[in-house]
């Protein structure tokens, strides 16, 4: 078992990508990022991993270095935030076309504009459809155990798909906080050794990123979508595994108290524990309330959600992003759209919030519940409200 | 050629087989070939550097022509050629 | 929970102390969590740091709005900040200042339980520089006693190396002179 230490949440991704025999990292920095690609690039200079560091001047050049680098079948790691992001975001459907295994952290950060440097999901929601696992996590633990696990879910033969573990800017990133770091031994027997479907090699010659026309397009979109949708059976696999060797286990949705919640909210990212004080709170009130807690994005987990939502009478879908003139947070969307053709199924409200590091307190979580619940009349189901927001 | 179907496609669409290229003869795209008049040629060799195809090939006289089977007839070796010893001619 | 508000500026190591104290009390098998105010960082701005110290997990991520404690590493922040907002009325206030704890209860107009000591001047004596970031965090421990000063050795031999003596030494004296005031 890993010694229990404090760190920065920044640090200590960077020390579990460092125990990950990565070959390469092409790490741009930005706020709130900037720590792993410093402390990365520390233990690559200081010899305590044995990686090139490739020094970019811009995201767009990190994400290019680490297709190149993953191409020629380099275990290659990279890092972003926000206009980092964005700046990628030309490549990233070009990475899972290629099926090029590459992790990534991101310190979740709202997109400009106006400039904010602060945390919520709108830098990772307009890559919603690149074609990467997407991976969520609630605190520095699940930081770490994720990022080391993203290289064994990409990289196994069945995935062979980008990687993205978005982790909330500062709310997590710059956060001092207890956790257990797995040791090198306990890694290397967890991971093995990146074997690549195909290398850049002089002495066997291939093509990658080929054109396509029509006439083959339509089945390289669907051989893409079938490889993320079955990649959750490795996800599922990998987290068995990582269960049974650490004690830690992982499931694509998180439940407390929901069994028996009349009104459950769901939410994710860091906001999870939080709004577990809040159902404390309510449950303490008498207010059978519950939590619903979503890690996996991409592939999106259909049964594990709609199991875990059915049962109750109302469901409040928090979401950090928004989709501008559409159906309200891109979270909400996906909810109702799995639960479009269940019978049984509940109210769906929709809150956007703590948009650009807008703080939520614990009061904020249960205002929300309280909100929901004086609907007596069920005016406001179906419909999305910026919460806090002034009028 | 029949198509694959997506469960036949290889991981990612690399192509492993080096210089597949080569079978496809686009050769049959040309409605006009380059013709050499040697007469004018001066073998500075422009023909061939500009040739998109690269089907452009120097014989053992120093001379340049088409390889046809992938010459696409798009003129471009004509119209580099200042001393205009190449002719586009009708198929 | 023990919940505290650090006010410094930018360069004093107001983040620097909340990051060793969190880890130190990691180390001695506690839950903490130690951040900044998040955002851009500029030296000489005035910044707020925080630390909550549990003996069981914390789950909250949410700012610290009531604080226990609120310490102030710079004095001339009193009067620009409002050091006190929030704090609980059974709370502590720390200071760092040379002044008469009649003179900061004046400025504030506060009349709870102060804490004050001199911990610029036992830095530039113990460590011949006016940082106080690290001698503030032996005040600190004598007012909260949530663990023992010795907790503070190792992360501060990890982060100052051959000076981590002296930076000790002050964290100590910094711990015997402060005076409480009800
Ligand atoms: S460009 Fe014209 S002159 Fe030059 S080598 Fe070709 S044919 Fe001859
Ligand atoms: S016509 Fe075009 S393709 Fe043919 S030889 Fe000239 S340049 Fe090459």
């Amino acid at each position: 078992m890993g010694k229990r230490i404090g760190m920065e949440v920044a640090i200590a991704v960077a020390e579990a990508v460092g125990l990950c025999d990565i070959d390469m990292a092409a790490v741009y920095p930005i706020t709130p990022q900037s720590h792993i690609a410093e402390h990365l690039s520390d233990l690559v200079a200081n010899g305590e991993i044995d990686a090139e560091f490739v020094t970019v001047e811009s995201e767009h050049s990190a994400m290019s270095a680490v297709i190149g680098a993953s191409g020629a079948g380099a275990r290659a790691f990279t890092a972003t935030s926000s206009q980092g992001l964005m700046l990628m975001h030309e490549l990233l459907p070009i990475a899972s076309a290629m099926r090029l295994p590459i992790c990534m952290a991101i310190a979740n950060r709202a997109v400009s504009g106006p400039l904010n440097i602060l945390n919520d999901h709108t830098d990772i929601m307009p890559q919603r459809d690149c074609g990467w696992i997407a991976l969520f996590v609630e605190n520095g633990q699940e930081a770490i155990d994720l990022s080391i696990q993203a290289f064994k879910i990409a990289e196994h033969k069945d995935v062979m798909l980008p990687v993205c573990v978005n982790i909330d800017g500062f709310q997590l990133t710059h956060m001092v906080e207890p956790f257990e770091m797995p040791s090198k031994e306990e890694v290397d027997k967890f991971l093995p050794p990146f074997v690549p479907h195909a290398t850049l090699h002089p002495a066997k010659p291939v093509t990658m990123g080929a054109f396509a026309m029509s006439d083959y397009f339509t089945e390289i979109m669907k051989a893409k979508d079938e490889a993320l949708k079955s990649s959750k059976k490795v996800i599922l696999e990998v987290w068995d595994e990582w269960a049974k060797l650490f004690g830690r286990s992982y499931k694509p949705v998180e439940t407390y108290k929901a069994d028996d919640a009349d009104v459950l909210m769901l939410t994710m990212g860091s906001m999870g524990e939080t709004a577990q004080m809040a159902i404390d709170e309510l449950r303490a009130k008498g207010v059978k309330a519950g939590l619903v807690k979503l890690r996996m994005w991409r592939p999106f987990p259909f049964e594990e959600i709609k199991a875990a939502i059915k049962n109750a009478k109302k469901l409040i879908v928090t979401d950090r992003a928004i989709t501008f003139g559409g159906p309200g947070g891109p979270v909400f969307a996906e909810i109702k759209s799995a639960m479009c053709t269940e019978t049984q199924r509940p109210l769906i409200y929709n809150y956007i919030y703590g948009l650009g590091g807008r703080d939520v307190p614990v009061g904020d979580f249960v205002g929300m519940f309280e909100k929901v619940l004086a609907d007596t009349e069920n005016k406001a189901v179906g419909t999305y409200e910026f919460w806090g927001v002034r009028e | 050629m029949s198509l694959k179907t997506w469960k036949e496609l290889p991981i990612g669409c690399v192509v492993s087989d080096p210089g597949s290229a080569s079978e496809y003869h686009t050769g049959s795209w040309r409605s006009q070939r380059p013709t050499w008049d040697n007469a004018k040629c001066i073998k500075c060799g422009i023909c061939y550097i500009y040739c998109p195809e690269g089907c452009v090939q120097q014989t053992e006289d120093g001379f340049f022509q088409a390889d046809l089977d992938y010459c696409k007839g798009c003129g471009i070796c004509a119209h580099e050629c200042w001393p205009r010893a190449i002719k586009m001619e009708e198929e | 929970m023990i919940e505290v508000r650090w006010h410094g500026r930018g360069g004093q190591g107001a983040v620097t102390s909340v990051e060793l104290l969190a880890v130190s009390a990691i180390a001695a098998g506690k839950y903490a969590q130690g951040f900044p105010s998040f955002g851009p960082e500029r030296r000489g701005a005035p910044v707020a740091a925080f630390t909550r110290i549990d003996d069981k997990k914390i789950n909250v991520r949410s700012g610290i709005y009531k604080p226990d404690v609120v310490l102030v590493l710079d004095s001339s922040l009193i009067g620009l900040v409002n050091v006190t907002e929030g704090l609980k009325p059974d709370g502590k206030l720390i200071v760092n200042t040379h002044k008469t704890p009649e003179e900061i209860r004046k400025a504030l107009n506060y009349t709870g339980t102060l804490a004050i000591v001199d911990g610029t001047g036992i830095a530039r004596k113990e460590m011949g520089v006016p940082i106080a970031n690290t001698t503030m965090i032996g005040a600190l421990l004598k007012v909260i006693g949530v663990m023992e000063l010795d907790a503070m050795k190792d992360a501060i031999e990890h982060r100052f190396g051959r000076i981590a003596q002296k930076n000790l030494n002050a964290m100590k004296r910094a711990y015997d002179e402060i005076k409480i005031y009800n």
